[in-house]
């Protein structure tokens, strides 16, 4: 077999600044579905330790289903879906609903097994000296637990980060939609999305490393 | 002053407290001995209202704990408690581990309840340790952090929950020391513990409790000399 195909890098190069932007819109989403994720996550989380029981229920069957079907299909069911009862929502919606669902299926198993690391008797030491509930678990609890899901934290928004780009499939030009939109218009496939490879490696090493140097802040003991 | 009257607590069907009938004077110091299971530690969670009862009434100083009204939070302020795992914060530093409750429970300023947690550290021998975390403590150090946290809410009572049990035993001292030195401060004192000697030599009476009863209860020299009970007198040949 002959190898006889000739690399072209110019045409990406010259479409980089698009390329950039679009990791913005990446990020952008990423972080956002993470936000929202924490939030239903935590709240997930707290069902299912000790929610009612129909709600504790829907919290597992939530958990379950985020982390045992492929993210695509999670994606799928809010365009095609949603679509199939009539409810359209526009690709950014689609995808950020998507990531969302599916980083608070994770990130509430991993907020249930911070919360049972943290030793009951904890709870017990705050109450008696005199705090609420709330306080207890506001000043004790959770910083305690947010330590403990830290670092399985800053994996799921890598895994977002890497889970976005199946936001091509709906149509939604974030990276990866982008490079595939301009992939097809020069036929430089393999040169783009080597390209784009690149810039998600460069972004994660980014994350990582913000995160490890938030952690020397944050975590002083 | 804590009294308890006809007080039962039962784990599911296990009967651990079976009518306990207990008064605690203010400025007395009373040590709880038996064996493991007989109820000396649920009894102390049962007087600050970690557990609840199912008959019988405990009050302090006039307020009954497991009544629906009463405001458990406030009262809890009035009683420090010490546990056998010394349970220190281990994200705050020794000097937040004290100032935290003044602060947020008693609603004090933050340099005042930072004063006060400096002036407990160094109450419990502590100073030099402010600025550091308790993983880098030792375990008799923990416990004393432990002291200084409950003393910095200035409370009326003591309650101590084995607090040198699950010390090693070089470090059983300094934490005696220390609960010695509150005892002649004058502090209301209820110890659950395994050390015979401290309750001989500090205690001025000594409750004996076997299997959720109330064997025994009298001055040191009662029931570590002539013990009525024949229960309490086994108890003490096996732990001497």
């Amino acid at each position: 077999m002959n190898f006889d195909y000739t690399f072209h890098w110019r045409p990406v190069i010259r479409k980089l600044p698009e390329l950039l932007e679009a990791s913005l819109v990446t990020l952008q989403i990423s972080v956002l579905s993470m936000i929202i994720g924490i939030g239903i996550g935590l709240v997930l989380a707290l069902l299912r330790m000790g929610g009612p029981k129909y709600l504790s229920w829907i919290a597992t069957a939530w958990v379950e289903t985020a982390r045992n079907t492929p993210a695509l299909f999670q994606l799928f069911f809010f365009s095609f879906g949603l679509g199939a009862f009539g409810l359209h929502l526009t690709p950014y919606l689609i995808v950020l609903a998507g990531l969302s669902f599916n980083n608070a299926g994770y990130l509430a198993e991993n907020f249930r097994g911070g919360f049972q690391a943290v030793p009951d008797t904890q709870m017990r030491a705050a109450r008696s000296l005199g705090m609420s509930t709330t306080q207890a678990y506001t000043r004790i609890i959770i910083p305690q637990v947010f330590r403990i899901v830290y670092h399985p934290m800053t994996n799921q928004l890598v895994w977002a980060v890497l889970m976005s780009s199946l936001a091509m499939i709906v149509g939604f030009r974030e990276l990866a939609g982008e490079t595939q939109a301009q992939a097809f218009k020069t036929f430089r496939i393999f040169e783009y999305f080597a390209v784009t490879a690149l810039i998600y490696y460069v972004m994660v090493k980014m994350i990582l490393g913000i995160s490890r140097l938030l952690s020397w802040r944050l975590f002083r003991y | 002053m804590i009294e308890i009257k006809e007080l039962h607590k039962y784990f599911g069907a296990l009967h651990v407290l079976k009518g306990i009938d207990l008064n605690v004077k203010k400025g007395e110091v009373l040590s709880i001995i038996g064996a493991s299971g007989s109820g000396k530690s649920t009894l102390l969670y049962c007087i600050n209202g970690l557990e609840p009862i199912q008959q019988g009434e405990v009050k302090v100083d006039g307020v009954s704990v497991h009544a629906k009204d009463t405001d458990l939070n406030k009262l809890r302020t009035k009683m420090g408690m010490v546990f056998q795992q010394w349970n220190s914060f281990p994200h705050l530093s020794a000097l937040e581990n004290v100032a935290l409750a003044p602060r947020i429970v008693k609603g004090k300023s933050k340099a005042e309840s930072r004063e006060i947690a400096r002036a407990q550290l160094e109450h419990v021998g502590l100073s030099d340790k402010i600025d550091v975390y308790p993983s880098a403590l030792s375990g008799g150090q923990q416990q004393r952090l432990a002291i200084a946290r409950a003393l910095a809410m200035e409370p009326e009572y003591m309650l101590f929950d084995e607090a040198t049990s699950a010390l090693d035993p070089e470090l059983v001292g300094e934490v005696l020391d220390t609960m010695r030195l509150l005892a002649e401060e004058g502090m209301t004192m209820i110890c659950v513990t395994h050390e015979m000697g401290f309750a001989r030599d500090v205690s001025d009476r000594v409750a004996y409790f076997h299997q959720g009863v109330m064997e025994e209860i009298g001055p040191p020299e009662q029931i570590f000399g002539k013990p009525e009970s024949a229960h309490t007198a086994k108890f003490l040949a096996n732990v001497r």
